[in-house]
């Protein structure tokens, strides 16, 4: 596979949302508005990056057996440094995103592409793939946002279309997410098949 | 370069060799980023202060009170121009829907509310969140020159004239708690308000969105749960 196919892997054909159906705990929860599908995806984004690297770098001295646990320590003080890193040089992006960060823990997503992808390819491969899912769910996590900040309360990225009245609070709500995301799902479905 | 065996010997050294550099780096980094945090974190009370009472020309920051109230402590920064007293800014928490929920009320001399700054909280994006805005001036839940002495805030649901913040009705009583204790602080008199949070609510979500780690079919819904009563 040459690098521009495991970079645009990760955003259209295994879209780790739409396809690899990974990570749904934080896709659900986080995305009630397309700003903060974006800083979930974002931030996902670069712990995947830094997750995939480090993990393929070490790869060949962890045993088997004790492979997981390493990997979670190893992404889990990813995690934290980036939440003391922003909340010390960003404090307002942390003040917006500070709720999220440590969901990004449980996101088997990085989880999953250590397991498939950092742990069998080398680097600079791991880091691309890295890049293109943290993009494919940024992605994903945007629209998903979006469509249900839209039928929710009217708005795109807090910017009024339509009076709020018009707005179904149940796209906001927990139910809302599972509709949105089963429709979307079908829709990219369609056009993969197309 | 082979890879490890899973001999042990091995597992025992490379596990322990992962903690400790895992270790060692976060309190490195914790070490660096200490200062800014504690300098981030004064800056944000600071201007906190200054948007909820505003116009005074003295340090608020600087000298906070203490007052201690059932158990709960309140921290009050008193605001004066030109040495006369002219209301303080009162830290104050409670409950909310998911952890504590903090927030600085500023009160004039009076004791109406000026305005008020949530500091930090917990509560679910897009739904409780909406506390930080829903309160202010001109907004639905307007609570601006309110206060609580003349008669305790109370949201509607519970026969008072507060609009609560749709779907959300635990983070408001929660805030109105919060807000009328700190008035309770402030006057020095105790106006314990009868719309408390049901404090039991509070730690479960978080709890089960741990659970569902690495677990894709699984769905874990405890972070946008239900806000309704």
């Amino acid at each position: 596979m040459n690098n521009f196919k495991i970079l645009m892997n990760g955003i259209i054909k295994e879209n780790p949302t739409f396809v690899l159906l990974l990570g749904m705990c934080p896709t659900l929860g986080t995305t009630s508005s397309a700003i903060n599908g974006m800083g979930m995806g974002l931030a996902t984004m670069a712990v995947l990056i830094c997750s995939n690297i480090v993990i393929s770098c070490i790869k060949n001295i962890v045993p088997d057996m004790v492979r997981i646990p390493s990997f979670i320590v190893v992404i889990a003080s990813l995690v934290t440094i980036l939440q003391m890193v922003m909340q010390a040089f960003v404090p307002d992006l942390y003040a917006t995103l500070g709720l999220f960060i440590p969901l990004i823990v449980v996101n088997c997503l990085i989880l999953g592409r250590a397991e498939a992808f950092a742990a069998k390819n080398g680097p600079v491969a791991s880091m691309l793939d890295g890049l293109g899912m943290g993009l494919g769910f940024t992605i994903a996590l945007t629209v998903l946002g979006g469509v249900r900040e839209f039928l929710g309360t009217g708005k795109l990225f807090d910017v009024a279309i339509m009076p709020e009245e018009y707005g179904m609070l149940v796209f906001v709500l927990a139910p809302g997410a599972f509709i949105a995301l089963g429709y979307l799902i079908a829709i990219v479905n369609k056009l993969r098949k197309a | 370069m082979k890879k490890l065996e899973s001999s042990l010997k091995n597992m025992a050294l490379v596990l322990t060799g992962v903690t400790v550099i895992a270790g060692a780096l976060l309190g490195y980094v914790n070490e660096l980023t200490k200062g800014p945090i504690a300098e981030a974190n004064a800056k944000a009370l600071s201007d906190a202060i200054a948007l909820v009472v505003p116009g005074f020309d003295n340090n608020p920051a600087e000298t906070p009170e203490t007052i201690e109230l059932e158990g709960t402590t309140y921290k009050i920064y008193k605001a004066t121009k030109g040495g006369e007293f002219i209301g303080a800014a009162v830290e104050s928490s409670a409950n909310g829907f998911g952890g504590a929920l903090n927030v600085l009320v500023g009160f004039d001399k009076e004791g109406n509310i000026i305005d008020y700054s949530l500091l930090s909280h917990a509560e679910t994006p897009g739904l409780g969140s909406k506390a930080a805005d829903w309160f202010k001036k001109d907004q639905k839940g307007d609570i601006t020159g309110k206060n609580p002495g003349k008669a305790a805030l109370i949201v509607n649901k519970d026969g008072g004239d507060v609009d609560a913040i749709t779907a959300s009705t635990i983070t408001t009583r929660a805030f109105l708690k919060a807000v009328n204790n700190a008035y309770a602080a402030y006057s020095g008199q105790n106006v314990d308000s009868t719309s408390g949070a049901t404090q039991q609510v509070s730690a479960e979500p978080a709890e089960e969105v741990k659970m569902c780690e690495n677990d894709s079919t699984k769905v874990c819904t405890g972070q946008c749960g239900h806000h309704h009563e």
